[in-house]
């Protein structure tokens, strides 16, 4: 890791790159929100499965309006600094394509106790499935693609 | 004896405005394209650009009539007023996290 990271050694939050086409590296989001006065952190991953139904799912493409991305997370993020004043957060997206079992999206929180770190994390979590402009296909082990609907 | 350039009309006053239309992931595949440039009468809202779309380009009936639409980045209904120079974009089903 260390300088090869997509983080570059700066917080997604404070160097605003939101977006990654590499593995996300949990001990950095959590690493960009760490702080002595705070007791409890919470770190949320989304990662790609396979899904029972449609097949076998070898990888998922995800694709997005990355401008807009940067923008509608600077927004979340501000959302949740309003209501949890001593929060510190964290957030990238994985675009490109990402294999089974590899992350899609990672969230840090933390503030100085557990149950706000909790509702803080979730509160992001929440607001990316409803507001993040990213659209992701499967790609099956055959080859098919489909673009795929929030799941 | 020549021609004076009559002066632009201040942009309140325009006939037309422009704005640039994206299209992404299955609009995209659906219109074959993933942008247009749209020419609007003011006062013109998000619902006439859509409109214009689905009538005017190839394929535009594959559009849903009331897509999600961001305009300069913020997702906004459908009565949403645009501008000259509005980015415009057209958001299938999100499915990020």
């Amino acid at each position: 890791m260390g300088t090869r990271s997509p983080y570059s050694r700066r917080s997604p939050v404070a160097d605003r790159s939101y977006l990654t086409r590499t593995a996300i590296q949990p001990a950095e989001l959590l690493a960009a929100v760490s702080d002595p006065a705070l007791g409890g952190s919470v770190l949320f991953l989304g990662s790609v499965r396979r899904s029972e139904e449609d097949g076998p799912v070898a990888a998922i493409e995800y694709a997005a309006y990355e401008a807009m991305v940067a923008a509608e997370l600077e927004r979340i993020i501000g959302e949740a600094r309003e209501r949890w004043p001593a929060a510190r957060l964290a957030a990238i997206h994985r675009v490109g394509t990402i294999p089974a079992g590899e992350a899609s999206i990672g969230i840090a929180a933390a503030l100085p106790h557990r149950a706000e770190a909790f509702a803080a994390c979730r509160y992001v979590i929440e607001e990316i499935k409803r507001r993040l402009p990213v659209w992701k296909r499967e790609v099956f082990d055959d080859g098919r693609r489909d673009w795929k609907a929030q799941g | 004896m020549h021609f004076r350039a009559a002066p632009p009309p201040p942009a309140s006053s325009r006939t037309t405005i422009q704005v640039t239309v994206r299209l992404f992931a299955q609009y995209a595949e659906l219109l074959e394209r993933e942008q247009v440039v749209l020419s609007l009468a003011p006062p013109a809202t998000v619902a006439q650009a859509v409109a214009r779309l689905r009538q005017e380009l190839p394929h535009g009936e594959r559009l849903p009539e009331r897509p999600l639409v961001a305009v300069n980045l913020r997702h906004v209904g459908a009565d949403q007023p645009l501008g000259d120079g509005d980015e415009v974009a057209l958001l299938p089903p999100l499915a990020g996290g």
